[in-house]
């Protein structure tokens, strides 16, 4: 992968006497792994390139392949690991910044997995969501109206715009440019099928996707990539990019290269040039400003879209929503530090922000303290894995999650962590033609689907066996939840009891 | 149709009333820092007499807008394409991250100017500033061109600091013989040459005849320093894979 001589290969690429020779691998693999040896004619590996992405394993028709970690072993050191050695090597021979892929890959608390969901028994009896009905529609958007009549005594709609979500997920912003085309058609249609949204990302909205776009959220960035009045008008809401959990902070930079034809057209910036999108909005030092941009969108669409705000989860993040709360947004998103990229500064990625757990938790209890909990919808990201995730997100206060790298996952990517090299075997982040058409959009669809519909069903029976019929009953719901292992301050944040603590 | 307004009006009711009339010729009369006039707007000819709040122009998508007066910050944000003038000054934010249309100004224009423009197959946009620009202006600019003739009488510099900070595109002509401040080192200077004075020509007597106590003859009779990035991708070696 990388020709410094400091770094021994990660993997290694093994092949065992079940190999015909067929060549599939050498084919398979962006990377150049495979490569039939001159003298002998035999398929032979070069385990220095190999990214571990699994294609090769998974498309060898006799299963001759599989690819371990290499046991070479530096010597043992507790305060200096293999990775945090490497880095140093890395850094010496280019003196570059430290880029990576995908969520922080680090050991840090997951709190999902600390927390355990209740069950109804003999009073409160569960429901059985094979027979009876189970709601998991969510709306998003402004639920604080003004009851207000006519002069007929008849009351008038003042509803601020929703999103009606068939279960309480969507796909979270993922830009055509980071992803290919054949992963957002992908996404576009299995939100469509199930009645969710999916999000463009700040690399604007391919013609040929427009026809989704009911079910389409568009996102405006601070480069403002393909942002334009039928772009807007077209979407069902609005994303306002503050942050992103992966790296809190820092901008977007989708390198040079990797602006193809397409991506040039659908961003509406030039071939070949870096489309740079910095953390800042230039436009934007205080929640006044960032009520000017929400207005102009709002204006821009006739009032008939939710805005969203999407910030990362940072230390002040309850009050920073608050504030947000106030600015005129409809819906706020929070992405939490474990969350996905396809690019980011790695140490950003793995020292800055907070586990969205605890960011759920904090905020969903400061709008309530302020009584303004309705004013918006909370929509929560940043390493939401399963369906238990969900369900404890939303009794932690989020009334929906946005799921990325489960959606990736879905389509094949096997968490290589090499994104930003543009060499996808999977298809899914690059633009190399030739790649990309390995992602059957029909193939890709209907693993989304039936990923989100496996979901939804296990939402209904976590929800049955807590003797809950309706999501909205669960939201905010921390009764539902205990600790384990969590020590007092971890307890008091989550706002929850720890595990054999009663009612 | 005429639009009396004052400082009383809601700028929701005005804006609702602009994109509801049928008629395509619009003046506002009497306008107080009104926001957000003319966004997304693409087929109106809006004149507006008084101070129109930030955010004018907006996501524009054709048309045109006339200010005698000054316009407030924000002024033509991702604008698309189409044209604003303004007869006085421009705030802060001028032209965020246009990518296509024209903003030409008569007088001066704050902070941020051109910041994020950007160009786009056959848009090319083009802000022109009579007066002087305030610090970073044309800020990450990735095409586009901004042209700054340094009209203003009150004795300050033609630019600011941090003029083209992260450009890497585009190009900004600066009527002026040297710098008042240093530039970031991607940026290049040099005078006006070649095809650039039939560019700039063009573009001076394209603003001159929307101002007709102008001259583009005196204007383009000086120097002009042009200012661009010195290579393709400038940041691209910043970074190691890891």
């Amino acid at each position: 992968m990388n020709a410094d001589m400091y770094i021994p290969a990660e993997f290694e690429v093994i092949r065992s006497d079940r190999c015909v020779n067929c060549k599939i691998c050498e084919k398979q693999c962006a990377n150049g792994v495979h490569y039939t040896d001159k003298k002998t004619g035999k398929i032979v590996a070069d385990s220095e390139k190999c990214v571990n992405c699994q294609r090769c394993v998974c498309t060898c028709p006799t299963h001759a392949l599989k690819i371990v970690k290499s046991d070479n072993a530096y010597r043992q050191n507790s305060n200096w690991s293999a990775q945090t050695m490497n880095e140093v090597y890395r850094q010496a021979n280019t003196g570059g910044v430290l880029l990576s892929s995908m969520g922080n890959p680090r050991q840090n608390p997951t709190y999902f997995e600390r927390i355990l969901l209740n069950a109804s028994q003999v009073t409160n009896p569960p429901i059985d969501p094979l027979r009876e009905p189970m709601e998991t529609t969510v709306y998003l958007g402004k639920k604080d109206v003004e009851i207000k009549r006519d002069n007929q005594g008849r009351l008038v709609d003042t509803l601020a715009p929703q999103l009606k979500l068939t279960m309480p997920i969507m796909f979270s912003a993922m830009s055509y440019g980071s992803i290919s085309y054949s992963a957002h058609e992908s996404l576009a249609r299995a939100a469509e099928e199930l009645g969710i949204y999916y999000n463009t990302g700040e690399g604007g909205l391919h013609k040929d996707f427009y026809k989704y776009s009911g079910n389409t959220i568009v996102q405006v960035a601070s480069g403002r990539f393909g942002v334009h009045s039928e772009y807007l008008s077209t979407a069902a809401a609005i994303e306002v990019k503050m942050g992103q959990g992966a790296k809190p902070g820092i901008g977007g930079h989708l390198p040079g290269l990797k602006i193809s034809d397409d991506v040039s057209k659908t961003r509406m910036i030039p071939k070949g040039v870096d489309a740079i999108s910095p953390a800042p909005h230039h436009d934007i030092y205080s929640i006044e400003d960032l009520r000017q941009l929400i207005y102009t969108l709002k204006e821009a669409t006739d009032y008939k879209k939710p805005i969203i705000v999407k910030i990362a989860a940072v230390h002040n993040v309850a009050a920073i929503a608050s504030g947000i709360a106030r600015s005129g947004a409809d819906i706020i998103a929070i992405d939490g530090y474990r969350g996905g990229t396809g690019a980011a500064p790695t140490r950003i990625r793995d020292n800055v922000g907070i586990p969205i757990e605890l960011a759920i938790a904090r905020v969903d209890e400061r709008l309530r303290q302020e009584g303004i909990r309705d004013s918006v919808s909370i929509v929560v990201g940043g390493s939401i894995r399963s369906s238990a995730d969900v369900v404890k997100a939303v009794a932690l206060g989020a009334d929906a999650c946005y799921v990325g790298t489960a959606a990736l996952l879905a389509l094949g990517c096997h968490l290589c962590r090499h994104c930003h090299t543009g060499k996808c075997n999977w298809g899914i982040a690059t633009q190399r033609p030739e790649l990309v058409q390995r992602l059957d959009p029909e193939v890709g669809y209907k693993r989304l689907v039936n990923l989100l519909t496996a979901w939804n069903h296990e939402i209904q029976e976590m929800m049955g066996g807590m003797g809950l019929n309706s999501i909205e009953a669960l939201k905010g719901n921390r009764l539902m939840l205990r600790g384990v292992g969590l020590n007092e301050a971890e307890l008091k944040v989550l706002g929850i009891r720890h595990a054999g603590e009663d009612m | 149709m005429n639009i009396n307004i004052d400082e009383k009006t809601d700028f929701q009711l005005l804006n609702r009333r602009i994109r509801g009339v049928e008629d395509k010729n619009i003046v506002i009369n009497g306008c107080v820092g009104q926001r957000y006039i003319a966004t997304g707007l693409s087929d109106k000819k809006l004149l507006i007499n008084g101070t129109p709040g930030n955010a004018l122009g907006s996501y524009l998508n054709g048309g045109e807008v006339t200010v005698y007066g000054n316009a407030q910050d924000a002024t033509g944000d991702t604008m698309n394409s189409g044209m604003i003038v303004i007869h006085g000054n421009a705030g802060d934010a001028t032209g965020y991250a246009m990518r296509g249309g024209k903003i030409y100004i008569k007088g001066n224009t704050g902070y941020r100017a051109g910041i994020h423009m950007k160009a786009y197959m056959d848009f090319k946009p083009i802000i022109v500033v009579g007066g002087r620009a305030g610090s970073f202006l044309g800020e990450y600019q990735a095409g586009g061109i901004i042209v700054v003739l340094g009209q203003n009488d009150d004795g300050l510099p033609i630019i600011n600091n941090f003029c083209g900070t992260g450009m890497h595109g585009g190009k900004i002509y600066l009527r002026c013989d040297k710098l008042p401040h240093a530039i970031p080192s991607q940026i290049r200077v040099e005078k006006v040459k070649g095809s650039e004075v039939e560019e700039l020509k063009s573009i001076i007597e394209d603003y001159c005849s929307y101002f007709k106590e102008l001259n583009a003859e005196y204007l383009l009779n000086a120097d002009f320093l042009s200012l661009f990035p010195d290579v393709d991708n400038p940041y691209k070696r910043m970074y190691t894979n890891n």
